[in-house]
C-alpha cells in the first residue's frame, strides 16, 4: 500500500480550525440535546413511577415509541417528514427560516429520543429508593411531591450517576450522526478533511483521540460528582 | 380514638383483611400479633392510609381514613409511625431526618425544630449522634431515631409495624425501653410485634390476628390467662415455651 503518512496536516491551517470547529459543534449538539434529554427524562421517569395511572401511561407510550425506533431513523423523520405534516405556513417556516434547521433538527431528535432512556433509569433509580421510604416520607406527612423532592429523587439520583455517565458518553457519540442531515460536527469535519487532503488515517486517528479525550474528561468529572454526593452506607458510591 | 369497623382488603382476589373490627381508645396501648401473614402490618398501614382498603370504615379521632376525599397527608403528619426496616432517609444526618416533617410539613423554623429533635434525640439516648448518617449507626439506634421522627410531629397516636423484628436481639432492649416509657407517658399506641415481654409489661389489649381475622380482642390478663380460641393458645404455647 502506497499511503504518505503526514501528521503535519492535523495542525496545519485551516484543517487543525475544522477540527475545533467540529468539535464545537459536536459539544454544542451534545450539551442541548442533554438538557433536553435530562429534563424530559426525569419528568418522565417521575410520570412512570407516579400513583397517578393516566401518568405513569403516557410516561410509559412515550418510551416505547421513543425508544424502539432507531435514532437514525427518528432524525430522518424529524427532518424530511415532520416539516410535512405541519400545517402550510409552520412547515415552510421549518424547512425555510428556521435558524441552522439541521442542528436545530438534530438536538431535538437526539433529546428525545435519549429523553426516554433517561426516564427508564430515572424510574429504576427511584424503584431502588423503594417502597419504604416512599412510605416513610408519607408517613410524616409529606405530599406525594415532597416525597419526590426530599426523599426519593436525592437517592434516586445518587444510586444512577454512573449509568448517567453512559447516557451522557452515549449522547456525545450519537450527535455524530447530524452528518447525516448536513451538520459538519466533528465526524462530518474529519471527512471532510479526509476529502480534500486524502489523509484519512491522520484526520480519523486525530477525531478518535479527540472523542476519547472529551469522554475521558467526562468521566473523571462524573466520577468527582459521585465521591462529591457520597452517602455513607450508599451502595453506588461505596469504593 | 382509632375505631376500625369491619375493614376488608384483597389483594387480587386474595383477601388479606376479612372484617376486622377492633378499637384503640386514647392513651390505650393495644398490641396485634399473630403468625406471619396473618395480615397484622396490612392492618396497622391502613389506619394512616398506607394501604388502602375496599370495604369497612375507619375513624381517627373525628377524620373518616377510608373516605376518598380526607387529606391523608394532614392525618399522617398527626399519627407517627415506626416501620419493620427503620426507612430513615440514607441522605440526610440523624438531625435533619428528624428535622424534616417538622419544617417541610408543620412548617416550623429552622431554629425551632432543631431544638425539638435535639431533645428528642436525647430522650432516646442518641443526642451524640445527631450529626452521623443513618447507616452509621447500628439497627437499635437507627430504630430510636425513626421514633425520635415520629414523636417530633407530636403525635396524637403512634403505630409501630414490627419494630424490633429487624434488630440484633441486644438491640431489641433499648427500643422496647425507649417504647414502654412512650406507653407510660400515656401514648396511644398501636403495636404490631412478636414482642410477648413487652405486651405483658405495658399493653392494655391484645389484638390476635389469623388468615385476616381478628380472631381474638382481649385484655391482655384474658389473653395471657385464658385465651378463648384454640388458634391463640396454640399461638402462645408456641412462642412462650422458649
Amino acid at each position: 500500500m502506497q499511503y504518505n503518512w503526514d501528521w503535519g496536516i492535523l495542525f496545519r491551517d485551516p484543517y487543525i480550525w475544522w477540527l475545533v470547529d467540529g468539535l464545537q459543534w459536536t459539544l454544542t449538539i451534545a450539551i442541548c440535546a442533554w438538557v433536553i434529554a435530562f429534563c424530559l427524562g426525569s419528568i418522565l421517569g417521575i410520570m412512570r413511577t407516579s400513583i397517578n395511572p393516566y401518568l405513569r401511561f403516557i410516561g410509559t407510550a412515550y418510551v416505547e415509541l421513543f425508544r424502539n425506533v432507531p435514532l437514525l431513523v427518528q432524525l430522518f423523520l424529524w427532518y424530511f417528514v415532520f416539516p410535512e405534516l405541519l400545517p402550510e405556513e409552520a412547515g415552510r417556516w421549518v424547512k425555510r427560516e428556521m435558524p441552522m434547521p439541521g442542528f436545530t433538527t438534530t438536538v431535538l431528535a437526539l433529546g428525545l429520543y435519549t429523553a426516554s432512556r433517561l426516564c427508564e433509569q430515572v424510574r429504576s433509580g427511584i424503584e431502588a429508593v423503594g417502597i419504604g421510604q416512599r412510605n416513610a416520607g408519607r408517613a410524616i406527612g409529606l405530599s406525594e411531591t415532597k416525597v419526590y423532592i426530599h426523599i426519593l429523587l436525592p437517592n434516586a439520583y445518587r444510586i444512577i450517576i454512573a449509568p448517567l455517565t453512559s447516557e451522557f458518553l452515549t449522547i456525545f457519540k450519537n450527535s455524530s450522526l447530524a452528518l447525516t442531515i448536513g451538520v459538519i460536527e466533528l465526524t462530518g469535519m474529519t471527512r471532510q478533511i479526509e476529502e480534500y487532503t486524502f489523509q484519512g488515517f491522520e484526520a480519523f486517528t486525530a477525531a478518535t483521540v479527540i472523542y476519547s479525550l472529551v469522554t475521558f474528561t467526562v468521566m473523571g468529572f462524573m466520577l468527582h460528582l459521585e465521591k462529591r454526593l457520597y452517602v455513607p452506607g450508599m451502595i453506588a458510591a461505596e469504593k | 380514638m382509632i375505631l376500625m369497623e369491619n375493614v376488608s382488603k384483597w389483594y387480587g382476589s386474595f383477601q388479606v383483611l376479612n372484617g376486622c373490627t377492633t378499637s384503640v381508645s386514647k392513651g390505650e396501648v393495644v398490641v396485634v400479633c399473630g403468625p406471619s401473614g396473618s395480615g397484622k402490618s396490612t392492618l396497622i398501614k391502613t389506619v394512616n392510609g398506607l394501604e388502602t382498603i375496599q370495604e369497612g370504615k375507619i375513624t381517627v379521632e373525628e377524620t373518616i381514613v377510608s373516605n376518598r376525599k380526607t387529606n391523608l397527608n394532614q392525618l399522617r403528619s398527626r399519627i407517627g409511625m415506626v416501620f419493620q426496616n427503620f426507612e430513615l432517609f440514607p441522605h440526610m444526618s440523624v438531625l435533619e431526618n428528624v428535622k424534616l416533617g417538622q419544617m417541610k410539613v408543620l412548617g416550623r423554623a429552622d431554629s425551632e425544630s432543631e431544638n425539638k429533635a435535639k431533645l428528642l434525640l436525647d430522650r432516646v439516648g442518641l443526642a451524640d449522634h445527631a450529626a452521623k448518617f443513618p447507616s452509621q449507626l447500628s439497627g437499635g439506634q437507627q430504630q430510636r431515631v425513626a421514633i425520635a421522627r415520629g414523636l417530633a410531629m407530636d403525635p396524637i397516636a403512634m403505630l409501630f409495624d414490627e419494630p424490633t423484628s429487624a434488630l440484633d436481639p441486644e438491640m431489641i432492649n433499648d427500643v422496647l425501653d425507649v417504647m414502654v416509657e412512650l406507653a407510660n407517658d400515656g401514648m396511644t399506641m398501636m403495636v404490631v410485634t412478636h414482642e410477648m415481654g413487652f405486651a405483658k409489661k405495658v399493653a392494655d389489649r391484645v389484638v390476635f390476628m389469623d388468615e385476616g381475622k381478628i380472631i381474638e380482642d382481649a385484655t391482655k390478663d384474658d389473653f395471657f390467662g385464658s385465651p378463648r380460641s384454640d388458634r391463640a393458645q396454640q399461638f402462645l404455647s408456641k412462642i412462650l415455651s422458649y
